[in-house]
Protein backbone atom coordinates (compact mmCIF):
# COMPACT_ATOMS: atom_id res chain seq x y z
CA UNK A 1 0.00 0.00 0.00
CA UNK A 2 2.59 2.22 1.28
CA UNK A 3 4.50 1.60 -2.15
CA UNK A 4 1.53 2.46 -4.10
CA UNK A 5 0.88 5.78 -2.46
CA UNK A 6 5.01 6.84 -2.80
CA UNK A 7 4.74 6.55 -6.74
CA UNK A 8 1.41 7.93 -7.04
CA UNK A 9 2.51 10.47 -5.08
CA UNK A 10 6.15 11.13 -7.04
CA UNK A 11 3.72 10.91 -10.44
CA UNK A 12 1.83 14.12 -8.57
CA UNK A 13 4.89 16.17 -7.43
CA UNK A 14 6.33 15.51 -10.66
CA UNK A 15 3.39 17.24 -12.45
CA UNK A 16 2.45 19.91 -10.28
CA UNK A 17 6.08 21.08 -10.43
CA UNK A 18 6.34 21.99 -13.99
CA UNK A 19 3.78 24.35 -14.38
CA UNK A 20 5.04 24.28 -18.04
CA UNK A 21 3.13 20.91 -17.88
CA UNK A 22 0.05 22.33 -16.63
CA UNK A 23 -0.52 25.00 -18.51
CA UNK A 24 1.03 23.27 -21.50
CA UNK A 25 -1.76 20.59 -21.58
CA UNK A 26 -4.33 23.21 -21.16
CA UNK A 27 -3.96 25.19 -24.47
CA UNK A 28 -4.41 22.41 -26.48
CA UNK A 29 -7.91 21.25 -25.37
CA UNK A 30 -8.60 25.41 -25.19
CA UNK A 31 -7.79 26.02 -28.76
CA UNK A 32 -9.75 23.17 -29.59
CA UNK A 33 -12.78 24.42 -27.57
CA UNK A 34 -12.60 27.89 -28.96
CA UNK A 35 -11.87 27.64 -32.30
CA UNK A 36 -14.05 24.62 -33.64
CA UNK A 37 -16.64 25.49 -30.84
CA UNK A 38 -17.63 29.00 -32.00
CA UNK A 39 -16.52 28.41 -35.98
CA UNK A 40 -18.57 25.08 -36.48
CA UNK A 41 -20.69 26.91 -34.20
CA UNK A 42 -23.27 28.78 -36.35
CA UNK A 43 -23.14 25.48 -38.81
CA UNK A 44 -24.46 23.31 -36.33
CA UNK A 45 -27.22 24.91 -35.12
CA UNK A 46 -28.26 25.73 -38.67
CA UNK A 47 -28.13 22.40 -39.31
CA UNK A 48 -30.67 21.64 -36.27
CA UNK A 49 -28.55 20.03 -33.95
CA UNK A 50 -27.97 23.07 -31.37
CA UNK A 51 -25.37 24.66 -29.14
CA UNK A 52 -22.10 23.19 -30.75
CA UNK A 53 -20.06 24.25 -27.37
CA UNK A 54 -22.80 22.40 -25.26
CA UNK A 55 -22.32 19.41 -27.28
CA UNK A 56 -18.15 19.47 -27.95
CA UNK A 57 -17.34 20.65 -24.40
CA UNK A 58 -17.83 16.59 -23.24
CA UNK A 59 -15.52 15.67 -26.29
CA UNK A 60 -12.95 18.33 -25.46
CA UNK A 61 -12.72 16.78 -22.26
CA UNK A 62 -12.62 13.42 -23.09
CA UNK A 63 -9.47 14.54 -25.48
CA UNK A 64 -7.60 16.46 -22.98
CA UNK A 65 -8.31 12.86 -21.30
CA UNK A 66 -6.98 10.34 -24.02
CA UNK A 67 -4.11 12.74 -24.47
CA UNK A 68 -2.75 12.95 -20.81
CA UNK A 69 -3.83 9.47 -19.68
CA UNK A 70 -1.58 7.85 -22.54
CA UNK A 71 1.22 10.28 -22.11
CA UNK A 72 1.26 9.53 -18.57
CA UNK A 73 1.23 6.00 -19.32
CA UNK A 74 4.36 6.97 -21.34
CA UNK A 75 6.37 8.72 -19.18
CA UNK A 76 7.73 5.06 -18.31
CA UNK A 77 10.06 5.44 -21.61
CA UNK A 78 11.37 8.52 -19.99
CA UNK A 79 12.06 6.71 -16.79
CA UNK A 80 13.49 3.46 -19.11
CA UNK A 81 16.23 6.29 -20.45
CA UNK A 82 17.08 8.87 -17.63
CA UNK A 83 17.15 5.50 -15.13
CA UNK A 84 14.69 6.15 -12.48
CA UNK A 85 13.26 2.65 -13.64
CA UNK A 86 15.79 0.91 -12.89
CA UNK A 87 15.72 1.79 -9.43
CA UNK A 88 11.95 1.13 -8.70
CA UNK A 89 13.10 -2.51 -10.43
CA UNK A 90 15.92 -3.60 -8.08
CA UNK A 91 13.61 -2.79 -5.72
CA UNK A 92 11.93 -5.84 -3.14
CA UNK A 93 8.47 -4.73 -4.39
CA UNK A 94 6.54 -6.27 -6.80
CA UNK A 95 6.47 -4.81 -10.34
CA UNK A 96 2.07 -5.47 -10.25
CA UNK A 97 2.12 -2.72 -7.45
CA UNK A 98 4.88 -0.65 -9.13
CA UNK A 99 2.59 -0.49 -12.17
CA UNK A 100 -0.68 -0.03 -10.16
CA UNK A 101 1.00 3.17 -8.18
CA UNK A 102 2.12 4.82 -11.60
CA UNK A 103 -0.80 4.57 -13.32
CA UNK A 104 -3.27 5.90 -10.34
CA UNK A 105 -0.81 8.51 -10.74
CA UNK A 106 -1.25 8.78 -14.10
CA UNK A 107 -4.88 8.75 -14.02
CA UNK A 108 -5.25 11.14 -11.06
CA UNK A 109 -3.94 13.76 -13.08
CA UNK A 110 -5.90 13.23 -16.15
CA UNK A 111 -8.69 13.26 -14.18
CA UNK A 112 -7.15 16.45 -12.70
CA UNK A 113 -6.85 18.14 -16.49
CA UNK A 114 -10.08 16.94 -17.34
CA UNK A 115 -11.76 18.78 -14.60
CA UNK A 116 -9.93 21.46 -15.08
CA UNK A 117 -11.15 22.08 -18.79
CA UNK A 118 -14.67 21.16 -17.60
CA UNK A 119 -14.27 24.32 -15.38
CA UNK A 120 -12.47 26.40 -18.14
CA UNK A 121 -15.94 25.82 -20.70
CA UNK A 122 -17.74 27.62 -17.72
CA UNK A 123 -16.08 30.38 -19.49
CA UNK A 124 -16.86 29.62 -22.87
CA UNK A 125 -20.53 29.36 -21.56
CA UNK A 126 -21.26 25.98 -20.98
CA UNK A 127 -23.10 24.68 -18.12
CA UNK A 128 -23.96 21.79 -16.77
CA UNK A 129 -27.04 20.07 -16.98
CA UNK A 130 -27.26 19.66 -13.53
CA UNK A 131 -24.48 20.23 -10.57
CA UNK A 132 -25.46 17.03 -8.87
CA UNK A 133 -23.89 15.01 -11.83
CA UNK A 134 -21.14 16.18 -11.88
CA UNK A 135 -18.88 13.95 -9.26
CA UNK A 136 -20.59 11.81 -11.21
CA UNK A 137 -18.62 13.01 -14.56
CA UNK A 138 -15.38 13.22 -12.59
CA UNK A 139 -15.74 9.51 -11.62
CA UNK A 140 -16.10 8.65 -15.10
CA UNK A 141 -13.25 10.42 -16.56
CA UNK A 142 -11.05 8.94 -13.79
CA UNK A 143 -12.19 5.60 -14.65
CA UNK A 144 -11.35 6.33 -18.35
CA UNK A 145 -8.03 7.53 -17.56
CA UNK A 146 -7.12 4.56 -15.82
CA UNK A 147 -7.86 2.51 -19.36
CA UNK A 148 -5.82 4.70 -21.20
CA UNK A 149 -3.44 5.07 -18.69
CA UNK A 150 -2.72 1.58 -18.20
CA UNK A 151 -3.07 1.64 -22.40
CA UNK A 152 -0.25 3.68 -22.46
CA UNK A 153 1.80 1.79 -19.78
CA UNK A 154 1.24 -1.73 -21.59
CA UNK A 155 2.65 0.16 -24.92
CA UNK A 156 5.47 1.80 -23.21
CA UNK A 157 6.64 -1.35 -21.70
CA UNK A 158 7.06 -2.96 -25.38
CA UNK A 159 9.21 0.77 -27.08
CA UNK A 160 12.65 1.50 -26.00
CA UNK A 161 12.89 5.05 -27.07
CA UNK A 162 10.53 8.33 -27.38
CA UNK A 163 10.93 7.76 -31.55
CA UNK A 164 7.52 5.45 -31.00
CA UNK A 165 5.97 7.92 -29.07
CA UNK A 166 4.89 10.55 -32.47
CA UNK A 167 4.29 6.82 -34.25
CA UNK A 168 1.60 6.09 -31.26
CA UNK A 169 0.18 9.00 -31.35
CA UNK A 170 -0.36 9.52 -35.22
CA UNK A 171 -1.93 6.07 -35.59
CA UNK A 172 -3.55 5.27 -32.02
CA UNK A 173 -4.70 8.46 -30.52
CA UNK A 174 -5.58 10.57 -33.17
CA UNK A 175 -7.75 7.78 -34.68
CA UNK A 176 -9.13 7.21 -31.38
CA UNK A 177 -10.21 10.73 -30.84
CA UNK A 178 -11.51 11.50 -34.45
CA UNK A 179 -13.71 8.47 -34.69
CA UNK A 180 -15.46 8.91 -30.98
CA UNK A 181 -17.79 11.48 -32.18
CA UNK A 182 -16.30 14.11 -29.45
CA UNK A 183 -16.34 16.58 -32.23
CA UNK A 184 -19.49 15.69 -34.38
CA UNK A 185 -22.59 13.82 -33.77
CA UNK A 186 -22.66 9.97 -34.72
CA UNK A 187 -24.96 8.08 -36.86
CA UNK A 188 -26.10 4.73 -37.09
CA UNK A 189 -26.78 4.49 -40.38
CA UNK A 190 -22.83 5.81 -41.05
CA UNK A 191 -19.67 3.59 -41.76
CA UNK A 192 -18.43 5.89 -39.02
CA UNK A 193 -21.08 5.33 -36.65
CA UNK A 194 -20.42 1.37 -36.94
CA UNK A 195 -16.95 2.01 -36.39
CA UNK A 196 -17.57 4.03 -32.61
CA UNK A 197 -18.72 1.44 -31.18
CA UNK A 198 -15.09 -0.02 -31.62
CA UNK A 199 -13.04 2.85 -30.01
CA UNK A 200 -13.28 3.13 -26.51
CA UNK A 201 -13.12 6.55 -26.29
CA UNK A 202 -16.71 6.55 -27.49
CA UNK A 203 -17.93 5.33 -24.42
CA UNK A 204 -15.87 8.07 -22.26
CA UNK A 205 -17.44 10.90 -24.76
CA UNK A 206 -20.99 9.33 -24.59
CA UNK A 207 -21.12 9.01 -20.74
CA UNK A 208 -19.99 11.90 -20.43
CA UNK A 209 -21.97 13.60 -22.92
CA UNK A 210 -24.94 11.94 -20.85
CA UNK A 211 -23.88 13.40 -17.67
CA UNK A 212 -23.28 16.66 -18.44
CA UNK A 213 -25.49 17.75 -21.32
CA UNK A 214 -28.39 14.87 -21.14
CA UNK A 215 -27.28 13.65 -24.71
CA UNK A 216 -26.69 10.26 -25.44
CA UNK A 217 -26.29 8.03 -28.03
CA UNK A 218 -25.00 4.90 -26.31
CA UNK A 219 -26.98 3.91 -22.89
CA UNK A 220 -24.73 4.90 -19.72
CA UNK A 221 -24.89 1.13 -18.24
CA UNK A 222 -23.60 0.13 -21.58
CA UNK A 223 -21.07 2.99 -21.54
CA UNK A 224 -19.61 2.02 -18.30
CA UNK A 225 -19.80 -1.45 -18.33
CA UNK A 226 -17.35 -1.27 -21.30
CA UNK A 227 -15.43 1.35 -19.77
CA UNK A 228 -15.00 -1.06 -16.78
CA UNK A 229 -14.19 -4.34 -18.88
CA UNK A 230 -11.60 -2.40 -21.38
CA UNK A 231 -10.39 -1.32 -17.90
CA UNK A 232 -9.35 -4.20 -16.42
CA UNK A 233 -8.15 -5.82 -19.38
CA UNK A 234 -6.08 -3.08 -19.61
CA UNK A 235 -4.64 -3.00 -16.41
CA UNK A 236 -3.92 -6.46 -16.49
CA UNK A 237 -2.27 -7.14 -20.25
CA UNK A 238 -0.16 -3.01 -19.02
CA UNK A 239 1.12 -5.37 -15.72
CA UNK A 240 1.69 -8.44 -17.67
CA UNK A 241 3.61 -6.48 -20.22
CA UNK A 242 5.67 -4.40 -17.49
CA UNK A 243 6.64 -7.63 -15.72
CA UNK A 244 8.49 -8.40 -18.83
CA UNK A 245 10.51 -4.98 -18.98
CA UNK A 246 14.24 -5.68 -18.85
CA UNK A 247 16.72 -3.02 -19.08
CA UNK B 1 32.59 -17.99 2.92
CA UNK B 2 31.43 -16.63 -0.04
CA UNK B 3 28.69 -13.87 -0.66
CA UNK B 4 28.25 -13.91 -3.85
CA UNK B 5 28.77 -17.07 -6.08
CA UNK B 6 28.56 -17.34 -10.15
CA UNK B 7 28.88 -20.61 -12.32
CA UNK B 8 28.83 -21.07 -15.77
CA UNK B 9 26.96 -18.03 -16.54
CA UNK B 10 26.26 -17.15 -19.65
CA UNK B 11 24.34 -14.04 -21.38
CA UNK B 12 23.23 -14.28 -24.89
CA UNK B 13 21.75 -11.60 -26.67
CA UNK B 14 20.19 -12.92 -29.98
CA UNK B 15 23.67 -14.30 -31.71
CA UNK B 16 25.80 -11.88 -29.59
CA UNK B 17 27.35 -14.23 -26.74
CA UNK B 18 28.01 -10.83 -23.71
CA UNK B 19 28.89 -13.12 -21.26
CA UNK B 20 30.43 -16.40 -21.75
CA UNK B 21 30.27 -18.76 -19.33
CA UNK B 22 32.08 -17.36 -16.41
CA UNK B 23 32.46 -18.56 -12.37
CA UNK B 24 33.60 -16.54 -9.84
CA UNK B 25 33.45 -15.76 -6.08
CA UNK B 26 33.00 -12.96 -3.85
CA UNK B 27 33.85 -13.39 -0.17
CA UNK B 28 31.95 -11.54 2.70
CA UNK B 29 34.10 -8.26 3.57
CA UNK B 30 35.93 -8.25 0.14
CA UNK B 31 36.41 -5.54 -2.04
CA UNK B 32 36.34 -7.27 -5.72
CA UNK B 33 36.93 -5.34 -8.68
CA UNK B 34 35.97 -6.52 -12.33
CA UNK B 35 38.05 -5.23 -14.56
CA UNK B 36 37.65 -4.88 -18.25
CA UNK B 37 37.57 -2.77 -21.70
CA UNK B 38 34.47 -1.07 -22.74
CA UNK B 39 31.52 -3.69 -23.94
CA UNK B 40 34.19 -6.65 -22.13
CA UNK B 41 30.58 -8.06 -20.40
CA UNK B 42 30.94 -6.02 -16.88
CA UNK B 43 27.39 -4.42 -16.80
CA UNK B 44 25.58 -7.40 -18.37
CA UNK B 45 26.96 -9.40 -15.36
CA UNK B 46 26.15 -6.63 -12.88
CA UNK B 47 22.43 -6.64 -14.00
CA UNK B 48 22.38 -10.43 -13.60
CA UNK B 49 23.41 -10.27 -10.34
CA UNK B 50 21.13 -7.68 -9.52
CA UNK B 51 18.27 -9.08 -11.14
CA UNK B 52 17.44 -6.58 -14.07
CA UNK B 53 18.53 -9.39 -16.57
CA UNK B 54 17.77 -12.84 -16.43
CA UNK B 55 21.04 -15.19 -17.92
CA UNK B 56 20.46 -17.90 -20.75
CA UNK B 57 22.43 -20.00 -18.43
CA UNK B 58 24.73 -20.97 -15.13
CA UNK B 59 23.68 -20.01 -11.55
CA UNK B 60 23.87 -17.23 -9.58
CA UNK B 61 24.07 -17.01 -5.60
CA UNK B 62 23.89 -13.86 -3.68
CA UNK B 63 24.01 -14.07 -0.03
CA UNK B 64 22.80 -17.58 -0.21
CA UNK B 65 19.64 -16.80 -2.18
CA UNK B 66 19.24 -17.82 -5.60
CA UNK B 67 18.86 -14.96 -7.66
CA UNK B 68 16.54 -16.34 -10.33
CA UNK B 69 14.43 -18.31 -7.98
CA UNK B 70 14.37 -15.71 -5.27
CA UNK B 71 14.61 -12.39 -6.72
CA UNK B 72 13.38 -10.40 -3.93
CA UNK B 73 15.18 -12.40 -1.13
CA UNK B 74 18.13 -11.09 -3.01
CA UNK B 75 16.72 -7.47 -3.66
CA UNK B 76 17.00 -6.74 0.26
CA UNK B 77 20.65 -8.13 0.30
CA UNK B 78 22.56 -5.63 -2.16
CA UNK B 79 22.23 -2.52 -2.90
CA UNK B 80 23.40 -0.61 -6.19
CA UNK B 81 24.77 2.52 -7.87
CA UNK B 82 24.32 2.15 -11.38
CA UNK B 83 26.30 3.23 -14.28
CA UNK B 84 24.19 5.82 -14.94
CA UNK B 85 22.32 7.89 -13.24
CA UNK B 86 19.27 6.63 -11.72
CA UNK B 87 17.74 9.28 -9.40
CA UNK B 88 14.57 11.30 -10.47
CA UNK B 89 16.13 14.94 -11.21
CA UNK B 90 12.43 16.48 -10.59
CA UNK B 91 12.25 15.25 -7.45
CA UNK B 92 14.52 16.60 -4.10
CA UNK B 93 17.37 14.90 -2.60
CA UNK B 94 14.81 14.21 0.04
CA UNK B 95 12.28 12.77 -1.38
CA UNK B 96 14.67 10.35 -3.91
CA UNK B 97 15.90 8.83 -0.19
CA UNK B 98 12.30 8.78 1.05
CA UNK B 99 10.92 6.61 -2.30
CA UNK B 100 13.69 4.35 -1.32
CA UNK B 101 13.34 3.78 2.24
CA UNK B 102 9.51 3.24 1.24
CA UNK B 103 10.20 1.02 -1.67
CA UNK B 104 12.86 -1.32 0.78
CA UNK B 105 9.78 -1.23 3.85
CA UNK B 106 12.63 0.56 5.95
CA UNK B 107 10.21 1.45 9.42
CA UNK B 108 8.87 5.40 10.00
CA UNK B 109 11.08 5.38 12.76
CA UNK B 110 14.20 4.69 11.82
CA UNK B 111 13.84 6.20 8.37
CA UNK B 112 13.94 9.73 8.72
CA UNK B 113 17.58 9.24 11.27
CA UNK B 114 18.85 7.14 8.61
CA UNK B 115 18.32 9.20 5.89
CA UNK B 116 19.62 12.27 7.96
CA UNK B 117 22.78 10.08 8.91
CA UNK B 118 23.74 9.13 4.97
CA UNK B 119 23.25 12.45 3.53
CA UNK B 120 25.50 14.04 6.38
CA UNK B 121 27.74 10.93 5.33
CA UNK B 122 27.84 12.10 1.78
CA UNK B 123 27.88 15.86 2.97
CA UNK B 124 24.28 16.74 1.01
CA UNK B 125 22.47 17.26 4.38
CA UNK B 126 22.22 21.05 3.51
CA UNK B 127 20.99 20.87 0.22
CA UNK B 128 18.60 17.98 0.92
CA UNK B 129 15.77 20.05 -0.73
CA UNK B 130 17.01 20.99 -3.41
CA UNK B 131 16.21 19.20 -6.63
CA UNK B 132 18.13 16.67 -7.91
CA UNK B 133 18.28 18.27 -11.44
CA UNK B 134 20.12 21.16 -9.86
CA UNK B 135 22.90 18.80 -8.80
CA UNK B 136 26.37 18.35 -10.18
CA UNK B 137 27.81 15.05 -11.67
CA UNK B 138 29.69 14.35 -8.20
CA UNK B 139 26.94 15.53 -5.96
CA UNK B 140 24.52 12.96 -7.69
CA UNK B 141 26.61 10.14 -7.13
CA UNK B 142 27.25 10.78 -4.24
CA UNK B 143 23.57 10.94 -3.32
CA UNK B 144 23.43 7.45 -5.05
CA UNK B 145 25.38 6.03 -3.26
CA UNK B 146 23.67 7.18 -0.07
CA UNK B 147 20.61 5.82 -1.53
CA UNK B 148 21.83 2.62 -2.22
CA UNK B 149 23.24 2.20 1.86
CA UNK B 150 20.01 3.40 2.86
CA UNK B 151 18.72 0.08 3.23
CA UNK B 152 21.82 -1.84 5.12
CA UNK B 153 22.36 -3.74 2.32
CA UNK B 154 25.48 -6.64 2.91
CA UNK B 155 26.74 -6.56 -0.90
CA UNK B 156 27.09 -3.01 -2.51
CA UNK B 157 27.52 -3.20 -6.56
CA UNK B 158 28.95 -0.44 -8.06
CA UNK B 159 29.11 -0.10 -11.91
CA UNK B 160 31.41 2.06 -13.03
CA UNK B 161 31.10 4.34 -9.73
CA UNK B 162 33.95 7.23 -10.89
CA UNK B 163 33.13 7.94 -14.70
CA UNK B 164 32.92 11.22 -15.13
CA UNK B 165 33.73 12.22 -11.80
CA UNK B 166 37.26 14.82 -11.05
CA UNK B 167 39.64 12.91 -9.33
CA UNK B 168 38.68 15.09 -5.55
CA UNK B 169 35.26 13.19 -5.62
CA UNK B 170 36.89 9.93 -6.60
CA UNK B 171 39.16 10.11 -3.61
CA UNK B 172 36.79 11.06 -1.47
CA UNK B 173 34.07 8.66 -2.70
CA UNK B 174 36.36 5.87 -2.24
CA UNK B 175 37.67 7.03 1.18
CA UNK B 176 34.49 6.71 2.79
CA UNK B 177 33.33 3.44 0.50
CA UNK B 178 37.05 1.52 2.18
CA UNK B 179 36.03 2.89 5.70
CA UNK B 180 32.19 1.71 5.02
CA UNK B 181 33.49 -1.46 4.19
CA UNK B 182 36.44 -1.65 7.46
CA UNK B 183 33.49 -0.17 9.32
CA UNK B 184 30.93 -2.09 8.51
CA UNK B 185 31.88 -5.01 6.98
CA UNK B 186 29.75 -4.38 3.93
CA UNK B 187 30.85 -6.33 0.39
CA UNK B 188 32.20 -4.09 -2.20
CA UNK B 189 31.44 -5.07 -5.67
CA UNK B 190 33.04 -2.60 -8.42
CA UNK B 191 33.40 -2.51 -12.19
CA UNK B 192 35.97 0.00 -13.51
CA UNK B 193 38.06 0.28 -16.70
CA UNK B 194 40.39 2.56 -14.63
CA UNK B 195 43.48 0.36 -13.37
CA UNK B 196 45.01 2.17 -10.88
CA UNK B 197 41.88 2.13 -9.54
CA UNK B 198 41.26 -1.28 -9.52
CA UNK B 199 45.00 -1.47 -7.67
CA UNK B 200 44.46 0.54 -5.23
CA UNK B 201 40.71 -0.41 -4.01
CA UNK B 202 40.35 -3.78 -4.64
CA UNK B 203 41.52 -6.50 -2.56
CA UNK B 204 41.11 -9.20 -5.62
CA UNK B 205 40.76 -8.82 -9.45
CA UNK B 206 38.94 -10.57 -11.95
CA UNK B 207 39.97 -9.24 -15.33
CA UNK B 208 37.25 -9.62 -17.89
CA UNK B 209 37.07 -9.48 -21.54
CA UNK B 210 35.07 -10.73 -24.75
CA UNK B 211 32.57 -11.93 -22.63
CA UNK B 212 35.17 -14.63 -19.83
CA UNK B 213 36.84 -13.59 -17.29
CA UNK B 214 40.80 -13.88 -18.48
CA UNK B 215 42.78 -13.79 -14.56
CA UNK B 216 41.99 -13.32 -11.07
CA UNK B 217 44.02 -12.66 -7.98
CA UNK B 218 45.44 -10.12 -6.26
CA UNK B 219 47.03 -7.14 -8.25
CA UNK B 220 50.73 -8.44 -7.06
CA UNK B 221 49.24 -12.39 -8.41
CA UNK B 222 48.60 -10.44 -11.60
CA UNK B 223 51.34 -9.19 -12.33
CA UNK B 224 53.36 -12.17 -11.39
CA UNK B 225 51.20 -14.17 -13.08
CA UNK B 226 52.00 -12.45 -16.69
CA UNK B 227 54.99 -11.37 -15.61
CA UNK B 228 54.83 -7.62 -15.85
CA UNK B 229 55.71 -4.68 -13.46
CA UNK B 230 52.56 -3.13 -13.10
CA UNK B 231 48.91 -4.38 -13.65
CA UNK B 232 48.80 -1.78 -16.86
CA UNK B 233 50.75 -3.82 -18.95
CA UNK B 234 49.59 -7.11 -17.09
CA UNK B 235 46.41 -5.70 -18.49
CA UNK B 236 47.15 -5.11 -21.68
CA UNK B 237 48.94 -8.30 -21.97
CA UNK B 238 45.55 -10.04 -21.29
CA UNK B 239 43.19 -8.11 -23.28
CA UNK B 240 45.85 -7.11 -25.99
CA UNK B 241 45.94 -3.62 -27.67
CA UNK B 242 42.83 -3.32 -29.93
CA UNK B 243 40.80 -0.88 -29.29
CA UNK B 244 37.48 -1.70 -28.98
CA UNK B 245 34.40 -0.87 -30.39
CA UNK B 246 31.42 -0.44 -28.29
CA UNK B 247 27.82 0.30 -29.79
CA UNK B 248 25.90 3.61 -29.21
CA UNK B 249 22.56 2.42 -27.51
CA UNK B 250 19.34 3.61 -27.54
CA UNK B 251 19.65 5.25 -24.61
CA UNK B 252 22.96 6.68 -24.77
CA UNK B 253 21.41 8.41 -28.06
CA UNK B 254 18.43 9.55 -26.16
CA UNK B 255 20.51 11.14 -23.64
CA UNK B 256 22.61 13.10 -25.80
CA UNK B 257 19.49 14.34 -27.75
CA UNK B 258 18.11 15.20 -23.86
CA UNK B 259 21.69 17.38 -23.05
CA UNK B 260 20.97 19.31 -26.28
CA UNK B 261 17.31 20.38 -25.24
CA UNK B 262 17.57 20.77 -21.86
CA UNK B 263 18.72 24.35 -20.63
CA UNK B 264 21.93 23.58 -18.66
Amino acid sequence: MNIIYILWLRQLKRYLRSKSRVFGSLAQPLFFLLALGFGFGPVFSKAGQGNYIEFLVPGIISMTIIFTSIFSGMEIIWDKQFGFLKETLVAPVSRFNIMIGRTLGGATIATMQGTLVLFLSLIAGFRPVSWGLVPIAILVMFLSSLLFTALGTAIASKLDDMQGFQMIMNFLVMPLFFLSGAIFPLDRTTILGAIASFDPLSYTVDALRHLLTNVHFFTLARDLSILSILTVVFLLVGSYFFSKVQI
Amino acid sequence: MSIIKVENLTKKFKDFTAVDDISFSVEKGEIFAFLGPNGAGKSTTIKMLTTLLSPTSGSLILDEHNVEKEPNGVRHSFGIVFQDPSLDDELTAYENMEIHAVLYGVAKKVRRERIKQLLEFVELWDRRDNLVKEFSGGMKRRLEIARGLLHHPKVLFLDEPTLGLDPQTRNHMWEYLSKLNKEEGITVFFTTHYIEEAERIADRIAIIDHGTIVASGTASQLKTQTETDSLEEAFLKLTGKTIRQEEVSTVDAMRMRHRAWSRK
